[in-house]
């Protein structure tokens, strides 16, 4: 579970300031899909790396699973808004890097990963080197890193960001079931996306942010049935809410 | 493939050619001396001859290349390890090496010897010398110019320092080092070779000055050719492994 009070992140540089978030504060509950919606610029990716301890906030109070994030959190899959593959390792051993960095024996893992890597559609290219893949292969196999160890919790920066819209689709159907919908032991998910239709279609409740610097515009619930199909983009509910936080999006500040 | 090959060199094989022939024909038809250019054929029957016992020579300046190619790696990858992780190290150690880099070599050698007497020693340490900089330099920077995503990637998952380093910064250097030791390949065959000019009783640098004071001037260009032999081998061979162990970065 994720509780953000206050946050406020302000980038320092020879070159002057710049405001990147502003008093940032809603919550993740355990078990929770959320997601995040907001303009370019407006510092989706800079909560992320604080949520995860990667940066340090210049204010407010960020504290995953009752701790004050003050490092690095354990146990979180990580998917960046670049691959950031290692060039220097074919992608199955990519995906394979998190059991590596952990101390656990790759080879336990070896199973596990050829199947992400199928459930995403990349299941010949695992004796592959990153650049002999595309932009939108390389970001899902940046996701099957993410999965490699099952975490309960999934910060996920635009993962699918770099898709075509069929391959998008089938993937969110794909990320909530790897999430558990419809079970008791579901992860709890961030998952940051320019889409407002991707955003409505996967979450339980829509973050939506204002430009620079970045505010909560409005927390939306998404009361759509679960498990979410293809029938749900069809909805009138759906076309609602998607219509709802356009609206917020490009609301004067 | 093997008509692309050659179409891709042909350019620098007719060059080539076209060069040995002007070598070849142009000095007997200005009357030019044998013992002051030999044409291409004497210089091969040179290289070949028994008069001179060339493995001998083959054998020591290969080993003092070999030697001083080796050392300087190892020295350079230390070095650059120890400036990458330490930043008091590296305020430390760099003035010192720059310093040393910008001695002029070849003025240090007739210490070397001095200090170490005839031999192979002296000369591989010359070669060391004048080698080893660019290594320490290229896996410096190599381990230190690593991408903040992959940096932050490591901690994401909660690596160690030295897993980062194990599993990010030494692989992220390793082209670096192996581009730096094609330098050091080449610069390996001059300090030998220098070493060799100052004093020494074997070698392909000693035929050279024995032959320049015999006016054996077929001997002086032969013992040449087995330098550049010996320099291009070292050289193709970095070049291939670098093919090998880092495919995945253009180095050319
Ligand atoms: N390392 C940094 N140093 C200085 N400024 C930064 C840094 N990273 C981000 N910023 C600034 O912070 C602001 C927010 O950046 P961030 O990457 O978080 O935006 P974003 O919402 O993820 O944008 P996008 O949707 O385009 O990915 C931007 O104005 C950017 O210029
Ligand atoms: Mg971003």
């Amino acid at each position: 579970m994720i509780v953000l009070d206050g946050v406020g992140m302000t980038y320092r540089a020879d070159s002057g300031t710049v405001e990147a978030l502003r008093d940032i504060a809603f919550t993740v509950d355990r078990g929770e899909l959320v997601t995040l919606v907001g303009p370019s610029g407006c510092g989706k990716s800079t909560l992320l790396r604080i949520i995860a301890g990667l940066r340090p906030a210049s204010a407010g109070r960020t504290v995953v699973d009752g701790r004050p994030v003050t490092r690095p959190i354990a146990a979180v899959g990580m998917v960046f808004q670049a691959p950031v593959l290692l060039k220097w390792r074919r992608i199955v051993d990519n995906v394979l890097l998190p059991a590596e960095l952990a101390g656990l024996n790759p080879d336990d893992y070896r199973a596990r990963a050829g199947e992400l890597l199928r459930l995403v559609g990349l299941g010949d290219f695992g004796d592959k080197l990153p650049r002999e893949l595309s932009g939108g292969m390389q970001q899902r196999a940046a996701l099957c890193r993410a999965l490699l160890l099952d975490p309960p919790l999934l910060l996920m920066d635009e993962p699918f960001g770099a898709l075509d819209a069929m391959t998008r689709d089938e993937l969110n159907l794909e990320l909530l079931r790897v999430w558990g919908e419809g079970s008791q032991r579901r992860k709890t998910v961030l998952f940051v996306t320019h889409s407002i239709a991707e955003a409505v279609f996967l979450a339980d409740r829509v973050v939506v942010m204002t430009p620079r610097p970045g505010r909560v515009a409005s927390v939306v619930p998404v009361r759509l049935p679960r498990p979410r199909t293809t029938a749900t983009r069809a909805s009138a509910d759906f076309g609602a809410l998607t219509l709802q936080i356009h609206d917020v999006l490009s609301r004067p500040a | 493939m093997k008509v692309r090959a050659l179409q891709r060199h042909a350019p620098s094989l007719l060059l080539f050619a076209a060069l040995l022939a002007i070598w070849q024909l142009v000095p007997p038809l200005l009357n030019v001396r044998e013992y002051l250019v030999p044409g291409p054929t004497a210089v091969v029957r040179a290289a070949l001859s028994s008069s001179i016992p060339w493995h001998t020579h083959l054998w020591v300046t290969t080993i003092e290349i070999l030697g001083g190619f080796a050392l300087a790696g190892a020295a350079g990858v230390a070095l650059g390890v120890a400036i990458a992780w330490s930043p008091t190290i590296a305020r430390a150690l760099v003035p010192f090496l720059v310093f040393v880099n910008t001695l002029p070599k070849v003025a240090v050698a007739p210490l070397f010897l001095l200090w170490l007497g005839y031999g192979i020693v002296p000369n591989v340490l010359i070669a060391a010398l004048i080698g080893f900089f660019p290594v320490v330099i290229n896996t410096a920077v190599g381990l230190t110019q690593v991408d903040d995503e992959l940096l932050d990637l490591g901690r994401a998952f909660g690596a160690p320092a030295w897993k980062v380093f194990a599993k990010i910064r030494l692989p992220n250097a390793l082209p670096y080092v192996l581009s730096a030791l094609k330098i050091t390949a080449t610069a390996a065959v001059v300090g030998a070779i220098v070493g060799e000019f100052v004093a020494s009783q074997a070698g392909l640098g000693t035929v050279i000055v024995n032959a320049q004071t015999n006016l054996n001037t077929p001997v002086a260009f032969a013992a040449l050719l087995w330098i550049s032999i010996i320099g291009l081998a070292l050289y193709g061979a970095v070049g291939l492994a670098a093919r090998w162990w880092a495919p995945w970065a253009d180095t050319t």
